[in-house]
């Protein structure tokens, strides 16, 4: 019953779509200057039917229909509402579906405020968006159908993956999705500029609000994922360089690149051609990222099911999207000729995208590179961490510096002459950075450079924004939340990952150990029974001798049902200095536990920079001039 | 005046390393080597038997006194290039090496050829 | 022409890499150690299970093939490719060597006495780190030595019937 209302409406939207491209074809053929009232009546029923289809599907995870196959292998009657609400998402099929959903509404939105624009743009962008709305539709009836129906009807679900079951997992795909599935709006109105002949400064008004809410969510979703994985996965780090992070980090680098060079376009009719590139290479590298995380192709945490033919299928449409836009894009006429002075604004937005493209291709390179050692040599090679932080760390300098000046420059030209205060905040900065080093004592001059220039780009923030302040111009808050945030950010995480303690041991119950001047005591194990788990926790207390503090940590280990699964979860105090992180692990015919206890340093800074720099774009969006 | 500016600037630059750096070379290398039985994890984060098992053999190894990148060899002897996450420089890798820099030479040149030049 | 340059080198490097996801797709992804193969056995020296003795590389012998079976107690698929190495045990041409992994001395000896043992040499290796040295990191792998003393075959998993034939046909070649 639900399955064929399901596929009901997942046809209807096909047909839909299908209208849409044909009525807006024929709109644009015809001399009127209106747009067809018929394309927003259509439009309306498109975003009707497929959030309907979508609220049907949570609607099947809520009351637990097993006759979906999607339901049945994803959730379980046991399981709290709230996870079986995120368990629509936490699936292939179900996240297409959401896939599908936010290209429906974007394109909804895009066309309701951009009605009035030149008419062969909208409708072009309408057309585009619709070809690749049909494509996922295409892909999600043929082959990873939500209200695929099972028979006989099974009686009781497969159940969740317990690692996902995490609020901050929960709302992850759905940021991660708002955000590069949102990038198609702008690929598309990037074609229809193209097609349609459009002005560039009238392209760049019409996509700059979408990139930056697609780059406000892209970073929180990224941040939500980081968090999840410090507090789930149990491993203490917040990031580790795994394909599935890198293909929501790629389309990030080309969101922050778009957001900067489109100001310049707007402002100064300059870098058509670029913004234009930068627009269409940020959605084929959200599907190319969504391609080596689906195909299997990769090996990572977070594997979806791997199906073959779901690889073929999104790599035939990758490459005809790229084929495609290519053609497009070449045979326009490039006529972008202008040259910028080098103390401006546009030069350090140019600057900008430099560094980002170059942070681009160090991982995107670094991520498919095995692959092509794989396929051409036959050798397996990992390219992990090491590689991406020994590349990508020395580059951070220059950025950050350039990060800090930037903003102050102003538009087309200006005599640079500030090199009093300049000197003063390097070496504000320098003595900072030394007092860090004698108090926290230890050396490396790679971290050194890098919190110099960190430094370097808040103290240069907080001067700018303190001056502006006094002429009452607050247009500047926004792009000083998001530079001094990530001055904070990269400041913090540096200082996180060279003062970083880590203490590795087996020991057994009663047992206290010490290292260093830091006691480790495992009081007691306690084994209870909660709503959907078994658990077993640890008591350990922790005694630091010289600075005389104790702390309690219950670290856990959970024996979940549905499915049959252990986790380890961490026991984590967290204050203003450090986090004290420990997970126990029991060891297979001993006694014995493996303890691992860790001392992270501002992990609370390196979450609020990061939000603070989010911040900045979202306060942007709603800001007027 | 700029003599002690200097002066500043260098010790800054080389306060003395400490001892912790030789301590390091343990976790330096476990964070260099992929828990190959996990999934995506490295030796030092992983608390797996196999993971257990390499650190007791990197630590002999450099009780006996190999250096990190003997114990690299042999284990990428034993089990592929895969257990290492910073792929080493030869022929096959020279490209994942280079490439970001090429990029960032390229990037570099293609922004100064739209630089406004002095007038003469 | 400078543009139309930058057009065909980017144009062969996407159609490149697309082509490159395309073969990967069919590629097995799976990770073997497979690479140890072909290469000489490094020295070693492990302990025999039941004494204090020392098992090197020199007292390997230099007129027969070894297959070295690595195996524990606590590890099911052994027991299933148990009667494989039993059966193997009869061809003269091969000596088994059973290194028995991560396990007690008293489940180890039970299991044998139990389920029959098919090992010329029982040696044992408690922590698991002298077995590194053959690529081991799950239970059970077989590896086959032949008289010079180069690797030429590597199981992982437990020994089938094929298997089985497979080691016939390489001891017996010659």
């Amino acid at each position: 019953m639900l399955s064929n209302l399901g596929n009901i409406l997942l046809f209807g939207s096909i047909f839909i779509t299908l209208s849409i491209i044909y009525f807006a074809y024929q709109n644009l053929k015809e001399k009127n200057i209106l747009i067809g009232k018929n394309l927003v009546y259509l439009s309306f029923f498109q975003i009707t039917f497929i959030i309907a289809s979508f609220l049907l599907l949570i609607f099947a995870f809520v009351f637990s229909d097993f006759s979906l196959l999607a339901v049945y292998q994803n959730s379980h009657t046991a399981k709290p509402i709230f996870y079986k609400i995120a368990g629509v998402w936490g699936n292939h099929e179900g996240s297409l579906l959401l896939w599908v959903n936010i290209m429906v509404i974007f394109s909804f939105l895009f066309f309701l405020f951009n009605y009035k624009l030149k008419k062969s743009y909208s409708l072009y962008t309408l057309l585009i968006q619709n070809i690749l709305i049909l494509g996922f539709l295409v892909f999600l009836i043929s082959n990873s159908n939500p209200f695929f129906k099972i028979l006989p009807i099974p009686s009781e679900g497969l159940g969740l993956n317990p690692i996902l079951q995490d609020p901050a997992l929960a709302i992850h795909p759905p940021l991660l999705y708002l955000g590069f599935v949102g990038s198609s709006i702008y690929f598309s109105a990037a074609m229809a500029a193209i097609l349609s002949n459009s002005n560039g400064k009238n392209f760049a008004s019409s996509i700059k609000i979408w990139v930056l809410i697609s780059w406000s969510f892209q970073s929180l979703g990224i941040i939500v994922g980081s968090i999840w994985a410090y507090y789930e996965l149990g491993w203490g780090g917040f990031w580790f360089w795994d394909p599935v992070e890198n293909a929501s980090l790629i389309p990030w680098f080309c969101m922050t690149a778009l957001a900067h060079s489109v100001l310049v376009l707007e402002k100064r009719n300059y870098l058509y051609n670029w913004v234009l590139i930068l627009s269409i290479i940020t959605f084929i590298s959200s599907v190319t990222g969504t391609f080596l995380v689906r195909s299997g192709i990769l090996n990572s945490v977070h594997t979806f099911a791997n199906d073959p033919a779901r690889g073929m299928y999104i790599l035939i449409f990758l490459s005809l999207m790229i084929f495609f836009s290519f053609i497009i894009f070449f045979k326009r006429k490039i006529n972008d000729n202008f040259y910028l002075e080098p103390i401006s604004k546009e030069t350090f937005i140019l600057g900008n995208n430099w560094f980002m493209m170059f942070y681009l291709a160090t991982v995107f390179i670094g991520t498919i590179y095995p692959i092509f050692t794989q396929v051409l040599y036959d050798t397996k090679i990992s390219v992990g961490p090491p590689f991406y932080n020994s590349v990508i760390a020395p580059i951070i300098i220059p950025f950050l510096i350039m990060m800090a000046i930037g903003p102050k420059i102003r538009w087309i030209k200006q005599k640079y002459n500030d090199y009093k205060s300049l000197i003063f905040i390097l070496i504000l900065s320098c003595v900072i950075n030394f007092l860090i080093f004698t108090f926290l004592k230890s050396y490396n001059l790679l971290s050194n450079l890098i919190i110099i220039s960190s430094l370097f780009l808040i103290i240069h923030s907080l001067k700018d924004f303190i001056i502006n302040s006094k002429t009452k111009s607050y247009y500047n808050l926004p792009s000083f939340l998001s530079h001094t945030g990530f001055g904070i950010l990269m400041l913090f995480i540096i200082l996180n990952h060279n003062y970083s303690r880590e203490y590795d041991l087996n020991i057994k119950v009663g047992e206290a150990k010490k290292i260093d001047n830091i006691e480790i005591k495992f009081e007691n194990l306690k084994i209870e029974k909660r709503d959907n788990y078994n658990v077993i926790i640890g008591n350990f207390n922790i005694l630091d001798l010289k600075k005389n503090y104790q702390k309690n940590l219950n670290p856990e280990i959970r024996i979940y049902d549905n499915p049959q699964t252990l986790t380890f979860e961490s026991a984590i105090k967290t204050n203003l200095k450090q986090d004290l992180y420990l997970t126990m692990s029991n060891i297979d015919g001993s006694d014995f536990y493996n303890v691992k206890f860790q001392i992270k340093p501002f992990m609370l800074w390196i979450w609020f920079a990061a939000f603070l720099t989010a911040s900045g774009a979202l306060l942007r969006t709603f800001l007027k001039k | 005046m700029k003599n002690k500016f200097i002066i500043i600037f260098f010790y800054i630059f080389f306060i003395e390393p400490s001892a912790a750096e030789v301590n390091n070379l343990e976790s330096k290398i476990f964070k260099n080597l992929r828990c190959i039985v996990c999934q995506g994890q490295s030796i030092a984060e992983s608390n797996s038997d196999f993971a257990q098992t390499v650190k007791i053999v990197v630590r002999d190894k450099i009780d006996q006194g190999d250096n990190e990148k003997e114990i690299y060899e042999f284990l990428a002897e034993k089990y592929g290039e895969w257990i290492i996450y910073k792929p080493k420089f030869n022929y096959i890798n020279s490209l994942l090496w280079f490439s970001p820099y090429i990029v960032l030479v390229f990037g570099g040149l293609l922004i100064f050829k739209y630089l406004r030049r002095e007038k003469h | 022409m400078k543009i139309s340059f930058l057009k065909i080198i980017s144009i062969s490097l996407v159609a490149f890499a697309l082509l490159v996801f395309f073969l990967a797709l069919n590629t097995d992804k799976r990770y073997s150690t497979e690479k140890i193969v072909g290469k000489s056995v490094d020295n070693f020296e492990i302990i025999f299970l039941n004494n204090d003795e020392v098992f090197k590389k020199q007292d390997l012998s230099n007129d027969k093939f070894h297959l070295l079976n690595i195996w524990a107690s606590w590890c099911l698929p052994c027991k299933k490719e148990h009667s494989i190495l039993m059966a193997l045990k009869k061809e003269n041409n091969l000596k088994i060597i059973g290194i028995n992994f991560k396990d007690k001395k008293l489940n180890a000896n039970n299991f044998l006495r139990e389920l029959g043992n098919p090992y010329d040499f029982s040696l044992s290796d408690k922590d698991g780190t002298k077995t590194i040295l053959f690529g081991v990191y799950g239970i059970p792998e077989s590896i086959l030595i032949d008289k010079k003393h180069k690797i030429i075959s590597k199981f992982i998993g437990p020994l089938d019937v094929n298997d089985y034939e497979d080691i016939l046909q390489l001891v017996n070649e010659k």
